[in-house]
């Protein structure tokens, strides 16, 4: 019984990192349809926020929960400013950029901080289900998803900005005709996408390793994650992720980490064969 | 230019270049030519997403995957026989067979840019991560062990055709790979000189036109995705010929990215520019890392950021057109081979054009 309840919370905690990770990046591709493959390294720069201010003596949660996104956010903005704006409209060239982005952030990092980094231990004890050990910080993490989600939906849903937001995306000429200025959404869009993706980095700060080219090992996920959720921000990515963190972790419990990984993969390639629009694109279709 | 003209330029390039390959081990050192050789390899695999991105259209983040069981099976092939004709030859096979498949199940799926680019991505992932972890005594190919993140250390290089005693030395070793290179550069201008060339940048260009004119764009693309993968196959072969080794980080997504800046950097939608490219990046990164002083992440970012932004055309075709200006020529006409887009139609950017 025990094992169960250990797996359970396994696959709770894939799914809700998987959707801390794919959040920004879905609500970029989702307002702008550009692919930010730099995504990775801003999860990179939340976690190095996170860890240097909290070796440096600040209180581990405000590391976590306001200089990550905070300090990612500002990068995020001032990227926006110097090399997004030149690209909307052009996929592949923002790809491109974005990629030369990802590499630039990373060399700068390594010779900054050079190749590795003193970690911060994971905040919150353990408990004991059984004979098995988990800890309590997979329940932060779920509840921290559950809160940004809400916290998304409700912005999007209930406030002027969300409005503003949700005209944009839909047409950004009809917008502009009503007074609304598209490249100011845009501007804030990927900052507020860049900020959670911050959050996300400071988030996994205290449990994952921390190297300067660790994104790496999440903008594929991440990336398929939003491909194959489609272009609705909080459905497609919500869904994308419960199945792919669902995957990833029973694969991983009944064979072996790599090769959880690998079926993740594959679920990705078969998934956009049979839904190239998204799980979104098919059936929430006009939601959120 | 006339036609005459060009076709006579072309002659002498080539004339040039072959007379190049076979002066060069006569000329430098030792290690400036196994350098070279390392980059003919590279340029190989250059000009195979030069050909499907810049003249299919076809964005594929997942080069290295053609590449690196190219390798493998190189080497799986070359252990197994001791002889590196038959493997050679299954270096270009195994890598098409896979292109087809895929190529199979992405074109006529009908799926494309985003999409093809993750597809691919995560093939590649796949591929690397399968291969990391096969370290362990059960996971060998007949005599082949895959030896997991180690690699596969002493892979018996080239040797002359059905007689594997006589191993290739280092002259030869760049007499084949830059020949080769050569060859698939010619090979490749033909092609894209023949109407079946003309179809592959007519489906670029747009695929309800290129159907409506009676043409599968499915079919075409496929053809070109699996020519592409043999030839990424073929360098694959050449790089694990360079280094008796083949290792997982073959699949690695930098390498992925590094072929994309190459082509960025030399000019899409030209041959001759991925090929400048690649020889520039590559020298470089080599300099670069016996400087110890940058980061060659830092300057390959930099260098990649700066060209989609101020030169996204990239040096060969800049060039060209500079000589166009200084040479007071009628103007020519636009040639279909070198993606040639009117101004009007570069604005819309689609994936493929200049």
């Amino acid at each position: 019984m025990a094992i169960y309840l250990i797996v359970a919370l396994d696959v709770l905690n894939g799914i809700a990192s998987l959707f801390l990770l794919c959040l920004g990046l879905a609500i970029i591709f989702g307002m702008m349809k550009i692919i930010n493959l730099a995504h990775g390294e801003f999860i990179m720069l939340g976690a190095y926020a996170t860890v240097i201010s909290a070796n440096a003596g600040v209180n581990i949660w405000i590391a976590m929960l306001v200089v990550a996104p905070l300090f990612v956010g500002i990068l995020g903005l001032v990227i926006e400013r110097c090399l997004i704006r030149f690209l909307y409209g052009r996929l592949v060239d923002s790809m491109l950029a974005t990629w030369g982005l990802s590499l630039l952030i990373i060399g700068i990092i390594t010779t900054i901080y050079g190749n590795t980094q003193q970690g911060v231990p994971t905040p919150l004890g353990g408990f004991s289900i059984g004979s098995y050990q988990s800890s309590y910080y997979t329940l932060f993490l779920a509840s921290m998803a559950i809160v940004m989600m809400a916290l998304v939906y409700g912005v999007m849903s209930y406030t002027r900005l969300g409005l503003i937001a949700r005209a944009t995306m839909q047409n950004p000429a009809m917008a502009a005709t009503l007074g609304v200025n598209p490249a100011r959404v845009y501007m804030s869009t990927f900052t507020v996408g860049a900020a959670i993706t911050g959050l996300a980095g400071g988030l996994l700060a205290p449990v994952s390793g921390i190297t300067p080219g660790m994104g790496g090992a999440y903008v594929a996920k991440a990336f398929m994650t939003v491909v194959g959720g489609g272009a609705a921000i909080l459905s497609g990515t919500m869904s994308a992720a419960s199945l792919f963190g669902a995957v990833n972790q029973i694969g991983a419990y009944f064979t072996t980490p790599v090769y959880g990984e690998v079926l993740v993969f594959t679920a990705a390639i078969v998934l956009i064969r049979l839904l190239p629009q998204g799980i979104s694109g098919r059936f929430f279709k006009g939601n959120l | 230019m006339p036609i005459r003209f060009r076709l006579a330029a072309q002659a002498v390039a080539v004339a040039l270049a072959i007379v190049a390959i076979a002066l060069i081990p006569s000329t430098i050192e030792l290690f400036a030519m196994m350098q070279l050789t390392l980059f003919a390899a590279m340029a190989v695999l250059a000009l195979s997403l030069a050909f499907i991105w810049g003249f299919g259209g076809i964005l594929s983040f997942g080069q290295t995957a053609f590449f690196g069981l190219g390798g493998y099976a190189y080497a799986i092939a070359a252990v197994n026989f001791q002889d590196s004709t038959p493997s050679i030859l299954l270096a270009i096979i195994v890598p098409s067979v896979f292109a087809a498949i895929l190529g199979y199940f992405i074109f006529f799926g009908r799926i494309s840019d985003v999409y093809l680019g993750v597809i691919t991505l995560t093939v590649t992932l796949i591929l690397f991560n399968c291969v990391n972890s096969t370290s362990g005594d059960e996971y060998r190919i007949g005599k082949a062990l895959l030896g997991g993140f180690n690699g596969m250390p002493g892979v018996p290089t080239f040797n002359v055709p059905f007689y594997p005693d006589q191993v290739l030395t280092p002259e030869q070793s760049w007499w084949v790979t830059g020949g080769a290179l050569l060859a698939v550069f010619l090979l490749l201008r033909l092609l894209l000189s023949l109407p079946a060339g003309r179809i592959i940048v007519a489906v670029r260009e747009n695929e309800v036109r290129a159907s409506l004119l009676g043409y599968d764009p499915r079919k075409v693309k496929l053809l070109t995705f699996i020519l592409s993968g043999a030839i990424a196959g073929l360098a694959g072969a050449l790089y694990v010929n360079w280094g008796a080794f083949v290792g997982p980080t073959i699949f690695s997504l930098s390498l992925s990215a590094e072929i994309i800046i190459w082509i960025t950097v030399g000019g899409l939608g030209t041959l001759l520019g991925p090929i400048v490219g690649c020889v520039l990046i590559e020298y470089i990164v080599a300099y670069i890392g016996s400087q110890q002083a940058l980061n060659s992440n830092l300057v390959l970012g930099a260098v990649l950021v700066v060209f989609v932004l101020l030169l996204p055309k990239g040096l060969v075709p800049t060039a060209r057109d500079l000589l166009m200006r200084l040479v007071p020529a009628p103007k020519p006409k636009a040639r279909l081979a070198e993606g040639h887009v009117p101004p009007s139609a570069a604005a819309s950017h689609m994936a493929g054009a200049e």
